[in-house]
């Protein structure tokens, strides 16, 4: 398939348009046969042909079968009246000329058809090399899908079985565990619906953000409240000037974006680590920050965490963290409905860092009490 | 008290019967639409939780036809978490809007919250909520007894929080009761304003315990547990 590929790199896209291919074609036909016209005196019409074959060659690697065609009947003709003797007329006068001209177009036409064929097979085999590629995605997210349901699930049926079934051999202590591990389990497939919910609108292409004036000071602080208890063993700092302006945004969107850069953060990083977010207006734009002194990511793989379905490896390890890989998707789905852009870079004293730059409207809030 | 629960999901409404049986309510439960309505007339619950998907009737329209006649609180339990949906309910005479899944103890607050308002305590002239008292008749305002400095714009917009302690109010409807009718896609302002009320009223201005941002919908005056 690949090696196809390689023989006609132009065919896949960058497509010249049918009458460019008549017109280069004929052009192309005709400057071959001038140049050879004006050394005609030095070579033979036999090489002529294989010239005139050459160009033709080349035209059907990369053009449709009608242009191929045109231009295998017009070689020949061309080849027939100036090259071949008697010159300056179609009449053929020797037997072998005779048949040197009809190999001449049969082979042209063998040329044309073969390469055309070629062109077809690579056409079916790029398609079905698309819907392989669809069909992996597809089990990647299955798979990621069903373990990122089953494993709460698992929890959920294991915990409750042991707290109906066996009530007496519990201790207190134990059944509050199984309880609190149920709880556990369940905000964590109620965060999966929502992130499956979030792709689902992105993909469907439907995001319309709803700007309207915010508070990031706000904002910042109701996301460090509901994850209060994913933050307990991490320190917190915010970093954002009092007289920060109203920003034009979508609250939810913006709210989900933070939501999940603080929660990875909360997530990926050892206790009593520091989680930063700061956020500033420049001229017209919003600049948000979230950042951490935790390990970082790995430099291989800085540039593949906005991928569907990416999880950092090291989480594959800690059964524990989970995550179906949607999380950063939707915010690179997020802050891109909002024009804006999101980048991720090692920090320098170690831990990762997030930059988030949005082109907003801003409102001083310094107007009369 | 009695709660009228109205919600197709049998999972839900036996959820919410033990909860509420534990915490000293007692409880009705209706299944339908007709039902719930049914019930509403006969059994004059003190509060109702109104699931938004039912099969016979769409939950707006019940809350409407309610609306008319029922004027104690209506607590809205619903998986739609659009702020639409949240919106409209509460145009439609909603109280409070709560998205499943919830937590008990928030909905137990919402509920308590909501019984609290409806039974009057919080029509008094006098207005005390934790740390705050707003003397409604001399518009005095005053935190840990000392007496705050308030704009006219900053104690109106305080006050209809406190006559409306625990209620979620819309963007729209501050807007139109502070500012005029004109003013209702006018966010900025609210925005304004709120920080600067928090920055008077409240203890950290970055941990609000009074005013509770409800996102995308509006704020929720929190008057706190008696």
């Amino acid at each position: 398939m690949l090696d196809v590929r390689i023989l006609f790199p132009f065919t896949a896209n960058n497509k010249i348009s049918r009458p460019y291919q008549y017109l280069i074609s004929i052009v192309l036909v005709c400057l071959v046969s001038a140049v050879c016209f004006l050394f005609a005196a030095y070579i033979g019409a036999q090489v002529v042909a294989f010239i005139l074959l050459l160009t033709l060659s080349l035209i059907a690697m990369s053009f449709d079968i009608l242009p191929v065609l045109l231009t295998a009947l017009l070689s020949a003709l061309i080849w027939d009246f100036f090259f071949l003797g008697p010159r300056y007329n179609f009449r053929v006068g020797n037997t072998e000329d005779k048949i040197l001209l009809s190999m001449y177009f049969v082979i042209a036409l063998v040329n044309a058809v073969l390469t055309f064929k070629i062109r077809q097979i690579e056409k079916i085999a790029r398609l079905k090399e698309e819907k392989a590629q669809t069909l992996r995605l597809y089990n990647t997210l299955l798979n990621s899908l069903s373990h990122e349901f089953r494993t709460p699930l698992a929890t959920i049926i294991g915990a409750t079985d042991n707290l109906l079934e066996e009530p007496s051999r519990l201790s207190p202590t134990d059944s509050r565990r199984l309880l609190s591990e149920i709880s556990v389990a369940s905000l964590r497939l109620n965060r999966q619906v929502e992130n499956l919910l979030n792709m689902s609108r992105l993909e469907s292409g439907f995001i319309q953000p709803k700007k309207d004036w915010h508070d990031m000071k706000e904002l910042t602080y109701s996301i460090v409240h509901q994850l209060e208890e994913q933050l307990i063993r991490h320190r917190i700092e915010v970093d954002i000037r009092e007289d920060i302006p109203l920003v034009r945004l979508d609250y939810g969107l913006i709210e989900q974006v933070l939501y999940h850069l603080v929660y990875n953060a909360a997530l990926y990083t050892p206790e009593s680590a520091l989680i930063r977010i700061s956020a500033r207006c420049p001229d017209r734009a919003l600049e948000i920050i979230v950042e951490d002194d935790g390990p970082g990511f790995p430099e291989a793989e800085v540039g593949r965490v906005f991928d569907k379905f990416y999880r950092f490896t090291y989480s594959q390890r800690n059964s524990r963290t989970g995550g179906s890989g949607l999380g950063l998707s939707i915010v690179k789905g997020f802050v891109e409905a909002h024009n804006g852009t999101v980048e991720l870079m090692n920090r320098l004293s170690g831990g990762a860092r997030f930059v988030i730059n949005l082109p907003v409207e801003n409102f001083s809030t310094s107007i009369g009490s | 008290m009695g709660i009228l629960v109205i919600d197709d999901e049998a999972p839900i409404r036996k959820l919410l019967e033990i909860t509420l049986q534990s915490n000293g309510y007692t409880v009705g439960l209706a299944a339908t639409a007709k039902e719930g309505l049914a019930m509403t007339v006969n059994d004059s619950p003190d509060l109702i939780i109104l699931d938004l998907g039912l099969p016979d009737e769409n939950g707006q329209s019940i809350l409407k036809k309610m609306r008319a006649w029922y004027d104690r609180p209506v607590i809205i339990l619903s998986v739609q978490n659009r702020e639409t949906d949240i919106i409209t309910a509460l145009d439609n005479g909603a109280n409070d809007y709560l998205v499943k899944p919830f937590r008990t103890g928030e909905l137990l607050a919402r509920i308590r919250s909501a019984l609290r308002s409806a039974t009057g305590e919080d029509n008094e002239p006098v207005l005390r909520l934790n740390d705050l008292e707003i003397d409604l008749s001399a518009r005095i305002v005053k935190k840990d007894n000392v007496p705050l400095r308030l704009t006219a714009t900053q104690y109106s917009l305080l006050a209809l929080f406190g006559k409306n302690a625990g209620k979620v109010l819309t963007h729209q409807y501050l807007l139109r009761e502070i500012w005029g009718e004109s003013y209702t896609d006018q966010l900025q302002y609210l925005r304004v304003f709120i920080a600067q009320l928090r920055k008077k009223i409240e203890k950290d201005i970055n941990y609000p315990k009074h005013i509770i941002t409800e996102s995308g919908v509006g704020y929720r005056f929190v008057a706190g547990e008696p």
